[in-house]
């Protein structure tokens, strides 16, 4: 398989003719294995079929994590005598971890952008920054949690704890699994494993980290900051 | 046979002396490469075995529902049976209609979307072909553990709605639940999949010239019912991790006394299980527009009106979920809302009818069984559709629900509905999957017992409904059962002998499968057809089409046989080419090179790691952990490999110089 | 109604993909990302803020932080995502979903009574 080094593109596939038939005709949508720099394969939109396939996914996604908030919404004063959010958020600290967050979304775009220059290091370097970044944010999640147990609030101490750390979970489930894409595209770089576009790639794993912080963006706002 | 041609022009390959190097994930998996057998089968990720494969698994479960149905009405077929005790009715009912709805009705359509999507436009396989594969897997895996716990301490016995809190651990303490919320976690992951691969696919990979508005209407509708579960599935994976966090966690979200609603439960439900129900119907809606035109002679009347109504439904299918619920107390403002809502979407389904209907208007009808069946679903459809219009009245529902009468309205669409049509698509497609024709006096049969049968089981249903027989009882006595000719008694007996007719007839499709095993070869264009998918042999070759054709019209298939000749705006045609001229015009024009994907483990080995999670989240931690490393390992390994096989693994030249081998290396 | 819905050529007939180079006169560039990255942080800063000022009432607390919440996604979304200078069908298929989301979910709510507080 090809190593580190950029090829050449490959010469630009012939156009589907109306009537004749091409010699060579690579049927829409698939990826032939061939590296290619910016011209990935004939489809009838012209667009990437798996930019189209993430940018579905997140919207299926909007819902999953709508469904995940509503019950949050509609549970987060049902606590009875127990602990509720106002005894329990730092904000000074879920603002941190937030900032943080938010700072990954822009080492990410960095590293699509030194991709698309065919910046290698430049690519694997902010993709492992990114990774830190989401780390981080976990360790502070963890961490934020570890405090929130100790002054009593478990899992089914009440329906806020349970829709609590059922939607901040499932997104830190989210976030953990971006950090294992990221570390893993990091080293597929860099073993030249990357099958197809190297900059669509990392673009791709890009759009669902970007939407994982989208969704904390929604997360630190309604579940924080807006008043019980 | 692995039509897996090398392009020769690589340069990579120039001057290779044929040492071939293993091209591998983890440089000591090869990848498959067996191109019969059953392995050809089980790594396949060509759309069309995996079509085959679904419909197969597809065709067990609805005997495995349709038995389970047998033991519910042998049970109400006589007042205080005593076929079933009360927990084992639950569960058979619950059995019932998971296993119909989930691991019958959705995998067919997914059979037929699968198998006749890429042919109707034109392709050579879907866009992503190994997550093609991973639906299919996730399903039969999903199914299997779904279905296991009947031996592993009982079936779930909720009902297929499932409302909380009856199904917490209080009442309903074995692992069935567990195990059904679990399995259609499995199969939602399936669908999901599918989902996005599917819309991808017509979006992306038409023939040249092919618009959206001329691509043949089943796939129209296969990419309507794409987009719905794309949206509807991540609703019900919301409810299905509550409820499983609740059972396993103890979660409190359904704990009344910790101060939760139940009409939680309730909504994220049915804000999937509406739009399931056109999930449901519409691939069905899909097929027999595809079958009336054919057996008319006629094109589908008001072609742009079929497809934006079935849109129509799909969209406006999102805002009526709350009809299942207008006797759970929502209060008269949201009752009043929905219903007006569910009047609407009436509407839409009536365009579709007429546009069947005067598709046949005028038309040289042809009565094979397929079009048998596709006018059997006008007309039964049309009686489930009149008893939904009457759920729409919420006054009228809050009489109607929780009773036989409910179950009559979505065996009528259901049945009627969804099923005739996936049986007239087995009937008109069957030639061209399988190279045979069905025979058609069987076929007659299979149909009119079908239909016999259907009408005495479901007709009396709309009775003993209004006279007050609830649902989800597992006994009747005869002391509520009434005097005079609407007693529940004679119903109950009617309804029972009719679905015994009814499972003969559906046996009678397998007995017509069997003595069809031995027909001729199919003609190469058995119904005169008007689609792309025709353009093919019987069945297709491993690459669909020698070379992809180009689309100028709806109709492509028809428009190549028939000229118009007609003059003044008249329509004339005239016949110019058979269809087997057609194929063989395009095969003479084969395309040289043929890029087809490669076959895979990783889907398999991902489907079975979930399996074992999630016996793993009932069972024992460590199994949990052990089918979370069988996936991790899968996705790395998909991961890493490359979609079509490397050049290398190919076998080496001959050693006259000549073309390269077209099989992958064995080793 | 036979209008064609491509969005590439006329004829409908296969396009090239734009794959990493896809309309690069729409390339953002590295410091036009470090400042929209300082906004959002800004505008992070602001929510937090206005939620330490004691005397603004709920009513106007409430919608002043949803509105920037909002302003922080779409600008995530139209430029780190670079949906604004992408394709309709991109738009299409993440906006219905979003959009699909905050009104089924808000019917639903509206039905517990949750927006009468």
């Amino acid at each position: 398989m090809s190593d580190t080094t950029i090829e050449p593109p490959a010469a630009p596939e012939p156009e589907a003719a109306e009537t004749a038939a091409p010699d060579e005709v690579i049927p829409a949508g698939y990826d032939d294995g061939q590296d290619h720099i910016g011209l990935v394969h004939h489809t009838t939109t012209g667009l990437s079929n798996t930019k189209l396939a993430m940018w579905l996914f997140l919207g299926s996604e909007c819902l999953l994590f709508g469904g995940l908030i509503s019950t949050y919404m509609l549970y987060r004063n049902r606590q009875g005598d127990a602990l509720g959010p106002d005894q329990l958020w730092d904000i000074p600290f879920t603002s941190a971890t937030s900032f943080v967050l938010l700072m990954s979304s822009l080492t990410m775009v960095l590293a699509v952008s030194a991709a698309k220059r065919t910046d290698e290091r430049g690519t694997r370097l902010w993709l492992t920054v990114t990774a830190l970044l989401g780390g981080l944010f976990l360790a502070g999640q963890v961490y934020e949690f570890t405090v929130f147990y100790r002054e009593g609030l478990g899992y089914t101490t009440s329906l806020f704890s349970s829709s609590f750390f059922t939607l901040t979970g499932f997104h830190g489930v989210h976030v953990a699994v971006g950090i294992i894409m990221l570390l893993s595209l990091v080293g597929m770089l860099a073993k030249g494993r990357i099958v197809g576009d190297k900059a669509e790639t990392v673009e791709m794993v890009g759009l669902y980290w970007h939407f994982v912080d989208v969704v904390w963006i929604v997360i630190f706002t309604l579940v924080y900051l807006v008043p019980a | 046979m692995a039509i897996i041609e090398r392009p020769t022009d690589t340069p990579a390959l120039a001057g290779t002396s044929g040492v071939v190097t293993a091209s591998s994930s983890y440089g000591y998996f090869r990848r498959p490469v067996e191109s019969t057998g059953w392995k050809s089968w089980a790594f396949t990720v060509d759309h069309k075995k995996i079509g085959i494969m679904y419909g197969a698994v597809a065709m067990l479960f609805f005997f495995v529902g349709g038995f389970e149905a047998l033991l519910i009405r042998a049970q109400l077929a006589q007042p205080d049976g005593s076929v079933l005790s009360a927990d084992k009715y639950n569960q058979m009912f619950t059995m019932h209609a998971t296993t119909m709805v989930f691991l019958f009705v959705m995998p067919m359509a997914a059979a037929f979307a699968n198998y006749m999507m890429p042919l109707q436009i034109g392709a050579r396989d879907v866009a992503f072909p190994r997550l093609n594969a991973l639906s299919l897997w996730t399903f039969v895996l999903g199914g299997v553990f779904l279905n296991s716990s009947w031996i592993l301490g009982g079936a779930a016995d909720g009902g297929w709605f499932m409302y909380a809190p009856n199904s917490s651990v209080p009442f309903s303490p074995t692992n069935g639940v567990d195990f059904w919320t679990l399995g259609l976690l499995m199969t939602g992951v399936a669908s999901q999949v599918g989902a996005v691969n599917l819309i991808v696919t017509a979006l992306n990979m038409r023939a040249p010239g092919m618009t959206l508005m001329r691509m043949p209407i089943f796939t129209w509708m296969a990419l309507v019912v794409q987009f719905l579960l794309l949206f509807a599935i991540p609703i019900i994976t919301v409810a299905l991790f509550l409820l499983l966090f609740q059972r396993n966690f103890d979660a409190t979200f359904f704990n009344v006394a910790e101060g939760a609603d139940p009409l939680l439960w309730q909504h994220l439900f049915w804000l999937f299980g509406h739009p399931e129900v056109y999930i449901l119907v519409l691939p069905s809606f899909g097929i027999i527009s595809e079958v009336l035109p054919t057996f008319s002679r006629k094109p589908l009347f008001g072609y742009p009106f079929v497809v934006f109504s079935g849109a129509a439904i799909g969209l406006v299918g999102f805002g009526v979920w709350a009809h299942h619920m207008f006797a759970a107390g929502l209060g008269p403002i949201s009752v009043a809302v929905f219903s007006v809502a569910t009047m609407a979407i009436a509407v839409p389904t009536g365009v579709k009818i007429i546009n069947w209907t005067l598709t046949m208007w005028g038309g040289k009808l042809w009565f094979s069984t397929a079009m048998l069946f596709a006018i059997g679903l006008i007309v039964q459809f049309t009686v489930g559709g009149l008893s939904g219009v009457t759920h729409a009245v919420a006054p009228s529902d809050t009489q109607q629900t929780d009773t036989y009468y409910i179950v009559a309205h979505f065996h009528y669409v259901i049945f009627g509905g969804a099923v005739l049509g996936l049986f007239a698509g087995m009937y008109y497609w069957w030639p061209k999957v399988f190279g045979k024709m069905l025979n058609e006096t069987w076929g007659r049969w299979n149909f009119w017992l079908m239909i016999i049968g259907m009408n005495l089981t479901f007709g009396p249903m709309h009775i003993i409904g209004l006279q007050g027989q609830p649902r989800r009882m597992y006994v009747w006595t005869e002391n509520r059962a009434g005097e005079g000719f609407f007693n529940l008694g004679f119903w109950n007996l009617v309804s029972t002998v009719g679905s015994l007719i009814l499972g003969i007839g559906a046996v009678l499709f397998l007995v017509n499968v069997w003595v069809s095993r031995k027909n001729p070869p199919a003609p190469a264009d058995p119904w005169d057809a008007r689609s792309l998918e025709w353009i093919t042999e019987n069945p297709p070759k491993e690459h669909n089409f020698d070379r992809t054709p180009t689309v100028h019209a709806l109709d492509e298939f028809f428009h190549r046989k028939y000229e118009d000749v007609g003059e003044n705006g008249q329509h004339d045609y005239k016949q110019v080419m058979t269809g087997e001229q057609v194929v063989a015009e395009e095969a003479a024009n084969a395309d040289a090179h043929i890029h087809l994907p490669s076959p895979s483990y990783w889907p398999l080995i991902l489907a079975f790691g979930m399996m074992v999670i999630c016996y793993g989240v009932i069972y024992s931690t460590l199994l949990l952990a052990a089918g979370a490393a069988i996936a991790v390992l899968a996705l790395f390994g998909w991961a890493l490999e490359p979609p079509t096989a490397d050049d290398s693994e190919f076998e080496p030249p001959s050693s006259d110089g000549g073309q390269p081998s077209k099989e992958l290396e064995h080793v | 109604m036979s209008s064609d819905t491509e969005l590439s050529s006329t004829t409908g007939d296969t396009a090239e993909t734009h794959g990493a180079d896809d309309l690069h006169h729409h390339e953002i560039s590295d410091k036009t990302y470090v400042l929209i990255a300082l906004l959002l942080a800004v505008l992070t800063a602001m929510e937090v803020a206005v939620t330490e000022i004691s005397s603004v009432p709920d009513g106007l607390l409430i919608p002043a932080l949803l509105i920037m919440m909002v302003i922080k996604f779409f600008i995530v979304v139209s430029y780190f995502m670079h949906l604004k200078h992408d394709s309709a069908l991109f738009k299409f298929g993440f906006y219905v979903g979003l959009g699909g989301a905050i009104v089924l979910y808000s019917v639903m709510l509206t039905t517990f009574h949750f927006f009468l507080n």
